[in-house]
């Protein structure tokens, strides 16, 4: 009998019945996330029902020495929620409480399986909203959000998740329930804690901050000839000190897919459409849209749109935000990119791009944030024809590597996960990671909370503290196994 | 090994050492040496002396806080990162910069004015250096708009006590990958590593700042009446309120739509009148702010400069805000407790006889409390039990500066949640409690 067997035994007296899932084709819908070539499927999965049933889980785990990963809805893009064979995935999908709405204080408590929109439809009648807005944000988990410290288009101004939670009751990987609050004093494990990707533990409760809904939103399409004048136009209004709720840019080919799946009609011909959402009081809305407006004419606009009304915001976002599943419709698969460059470099990394599609003969459409110079580009393939899959990574790769070169970033939303932990060393020392390593020691020593993501070869947390190098003795000996 | 030898091998280094005088003192506690780096590979040769000879070390800037927090256990080289004032590359185009640890705000702010930027913050103690903003984690009144120094960095270098040189982040805001080591060295007072240069989002210079001020004159009021127990004896009572101005002042002004990016008090004396201040930025300042007056009562009056006392903390007796004799606390809470936390202030001077000045953010219901230097080391101590009292128990009142005398009779950090976590965090970083040991909450 396997440790994960003995274990499984244990679970029914911790849960509810029904809450523990060993039926193999049950088992198969949770074998992946959104990520959806990273598959394996889960030795057993659990539904807890509240953090104690959470923390009775990871402390049966402990107790076998198995290792357990947190789900929330599966919609992550880099395998942060890829199962273990050998271990317990945890689903959070039973959490779905909002536990209290507290708008004089501006927060909101929710269960970690309560999805991101779900809390701005709560409090949105009340002239709040909750501002970090994935584009998944109908669909995911706020404690998937947590997990991945997750971003969406409107976080050029209003940042990130981890600047918009208060605080997190977490359970530890030692099975510890433990409230982390930006309140207390001491070291901001909440800071750290938030994208994580599951490696330091379970969030099952989670404070956030609430936002005054702006007076004024403005929403504006320019369509350009050129990529290269979409981009002038992104500096220029960076230049000239506006900071639009969101910048987001699509080169022509992104566009062909979203014409193509949503019909969104964006103007005929143009080689870049730029699409700047300005919010705030109404005078400065108003002033910086006259600014912005004069920008992308200047920088060569052939069309202009501004949305008079939600309906015609709705139509402007549609698509640019079906982009993702758009370039279905012109490509048989294709592999969602994220990399960060300084905004500055955009157009060198664009450029080195088209080197890259020429070399390989390889599509990418591009879909980015530009306004913080986080990349998506699409890398499109057909899996029928030989070969084409293995180039397609190859040019994801060197995607990166140009993000890498120009000073930018591996991931700016999707996180590591599975997916890109081979690419930490190409951005950080050892030295970087064997130090970030030393947070997951003091939260995980045993190393069961989601193992194998983030980071390419974790080490074992020795019982002699401090930073390890090379390989551990034991695993030399063959006489241990790293997770 | 004898002091010489120790001497020579942190002379060895290359790095300049000196031996520390009486001004070097950690909190009272007077270091043997004062060692002053140039650059993370020479911050880094200190420490491997340090882990070498067991030498304790604390790291400083511009030393305008080193009298903050719990005395050090031990102090053998304090860590001087003043020549670490470099701008290393303000990227006006990216909205970032990377500047050393040894830089102060004012230099960094100058240099990013040059290219019409700033870093949003509004740090409230003069000749901070970006390393001991950071160590603190210390904020000022925009941090209503802007949140404090944890939401703007975006990539930091930290030597370790074993001299590794480690980095995390970069120079892209958006980044995920990795854990955050700057969020976990914001704040830690130098008990993790030493911090050798970060990386910030910066925010254009806004257009225009608009100021609108207005006065109340009695906070808090006081009622006197009387009470009858069961058995008929008769009582007088003393009943305290939030002046009724303020209390639907704040919420009108911070939840209006005109956006405002800060809401300050001023309360120099609790037995008397506060100001409060309202800073609007951005396009159409001036017509926002006019706007605001509406909702903040017959005195309010819009300026186009700041009121004298913003953005610094409160201060008594003429002291300024460094100096051994400083008594200063940190009172957070929940944004709508606004009552607790002036009536918890009022009444915790009330019963303890002491004199405090508040100052802080209404928006955000951060607030500092500045006693006198020469309060009675058990005044402050009671004080301080009063003050978490009367403040509530979601509240943290955390005392930032104290004399050691008064600093021992007081718990200085109040309730920690995840202490043990803190513990094993610090285990792993600085397993031999080399780093500033015993300034953070549990001894750390």
């Amino acid at each position: 009998m396997s440790e994960l067997e003995r274990l499984t035994a244990r679970l029914a007296a911790v849960l509810p019945p029904g809450a523990v899932i060993t039926d193999p084709v049950r088992l198969r819908t949770y074998e992946c996330d959104g990520l959806t070539h990273h598959r394996a499927t889960p030795g057993v999965v659990v539904l807890p029902d509240g953090a104690e049933q959470v923390a009775a889980v990871v402390r049966l785990c402990g107790e076998h020495g198995v290792p357990f990963v947190a789900r929330g809805s599966g919609t992550g893009l880099s395998g942060g929620a890829l199962p273990r064979t050998d271990g317990v995935l945890i689903v959070t999908s039973r959490m779905r409480r909002i536990v209290e709405i507290d708008i004089p204080n501006r927060r909101a408590v929710v269960e970690p399986g309560v999805t991101n929109l779900a809390i701005t439809e709560a409090v949105r009648d009340q002239g709040y909203y909750y501002a970090p807005d994935p584009s998944s944000q109908q669909v995911c988990s706020i404690g998937g959000n947590v997990a991945e410290n997750s971003g969406g288009a409107h976080c050029l101004k209003y940042g990130f998740t981890v600047n918009h939670v208060l605080a997190a009751e977490i359970v530890t990987p030692d099975g510890d329930i433990v409230e982390l609050s930006a309140m207390d004093a001491g070291y901001d494990l909440l800071g750290a804690f938030i994208g994580s990707e599951g490696t330091l533990g379970i969030a099952t409760k989670i404070t956030v901050r609430l936002s005054r809904a702006p007076e004024a939103v403005t929403t504006l399409l320019a369509a350009f000839t050129s990529i290269e004048a979409g981009g002038h136009a992104v500096s220029a209004i960076i230049a000239a000190g506006v900071v639009p709720a969101a910048i987001e840019m699509m080169d022509a080919l992104a566009i062909e897919a979203a014409e193509a799946a949503v019909h969104c009609s964006y103007p005929a011909g143009a080689g870049a459409v730029l699409v700047v959402e300005l919010d705030g009081p109404h005078a400065e809305v108003e002033h910086q849209f006259a600014a912005v407006e004069r920008i992308c004419r200047d920088s060569g606009a052939f069309e202009i749109r501004v949305a008079a009304s939600a309906a015609e915001r709705a139509a402007i976002w549609k698509g640019r935000k079906s982009a993702f599943a758009a370039v279905g419709r012109i490509s048989p698969a294709y592999i969602v990119q994220d990399g960060v460059v300084p905004r500055t470099a955009l157009p060198r990394v664009l450029a080195g791009i088209d080197r890259l599609q020429e070399e390989f003969g390889i599509r990418v459409a591009n879909v980015f944030h530009a306004g913080d110079g986080n990349l998506h580009p699409l890398v499109l393939f057909d899996d029928s024809v030989p070969g084409e899959a293995e180039r397609a990574e190859i040019v994801s790769g060197r995607i990166l590597d140009l993000c890498i070169e120009h000073g930018g970033s591996i991931t700016g939303e999707h996180g590591v996960g599975v997916d890109k932990a081979r690419y930490m060393p190409r951005m950080f020392t050892g030295d970087d990671l064997d130090t970030m390593q030393l947070v997951r020691c003091a939260f995980d020593p045993r190393g069961l909370a989601n193992p194998g993501k983030v980071f390419p070869t974790p080490r074992l947390c020795g019982e002699v503290p401090g930073v390890r190098k090379g390989a551990h003795p034991l695993v030399e000996a063959g006489l241990a196994e790293q997770f | 090994m004898s002091e010489r030898d120790v001497g020579d091998a942190l002379e060895a280094t290359g790095v300049a050492v000196r031996a520390a005088g009486d001004e070097d003192e950690v909190a009272g506690v007077r270091p043997r040496w004062v060692a002053l780096p140039e650059s993370a590979e020479e911050i880094a040769a200190v420490m491997r002396v340090c882990a070498a000879h067991d030498l304790a070390a604390v790291a400083t800037g511009g030393g305008t806080k080193l009298h903050w927090g719990a005395p050090p256990r031990r102090c053998d080289v304090l860590v001087d990162l003043c020549c670490l004032n470099r701008v290393v590359e303000h990227a006006a185009g990216d909205l970032v910069v990377r500047a050393q640890a040894g830089v102060t705000v004012e230099a960094l702010a100058r240099a990013l004015a040059e290219g019409g930027q700033e870093l949003a913050l509004d740090v409230p103690v003069p000749g901070t250096t970006v390393g001991g903003l950071l160590a603190t984690g210390i904020a000022g009144p925009r941090r209503f708009r802007h949140g404090t120094v944890r939401d703007l960095l975006i990539g930091v270098t930290v030597v370790l006590a074993d001299g590794t040189i480690a980095k995390s982040g970069g120079k892209v805001v958006k980044n995920v990958a990795g854990y955050d080591l700057g969020k976990l060295f914001t704040g830690s007072y130098g008990t993790l590593g030493i911090i050798a240069d970060a990386t910030f989002r910066l925010h254009p210079l806004p257009a225009a700042r608009a100021w609108v001020t207005a006065t109340v004159e009695r906070p808090v009021t006081e009622t006197y009446g009387t009470w009858t127990n069961e058995d008929g004896l008769t009582f007088e009572t003393l009943t305290t309120d939030l002046d009724g101005s303020l209390a639907t002042m704040v919420p009108a002004v911070t939840e209006s739509p005109l956006e405002p990016s800060a809401m300050e008090v001023d309360w120099p004396d609790v037995s008397g009148r506060c100001t409060v201040a309202v800073l609007v930025e951005g396009a159409a300042a001036a017509e926002r702010a006019k706007a605001l007056c509406g909702l903040m009562g017959e005195t309010a009056e819009v300026a186009e400069e700041p009121p004298p006392w913003w953005g610094r903390l409160p201060e008594h007796g003429g002291t300024g805000n460094t100096g051994g004799g400083e008594i200063l606390l940190e009172v957070r809470n929940m944004p709508c407790r606004l009552a607790d936390g002036f009536l918890g202030l009022f009444e915790a001077v009330r019963e303890a006889g002491v004199r405090a000045a508040m100052r802080g953010s209404l928006a955000s219901h951060v607030f500092h409390v500045a006693l006198p230097p020469d309060t009675d080391p058990a005044l402050v101590a009671g004080f301080t039990s009063q003050l978490r009292a009367g403040v509530g128990e979601e509240a943290r009142v955390v005392v930032l500066a104290v004399p050691p005398e008064a600093g021992r009779r007081l718990d200085r950090w109040g309730h920690v949640g995840a202490l043990r976590l803190m513990h094993r965090v610090k285990e792993r970083f600085d397993p031999d409690r080399r780093l500033s040991p015993g300034r953070f909450p549990g001894g750390i």
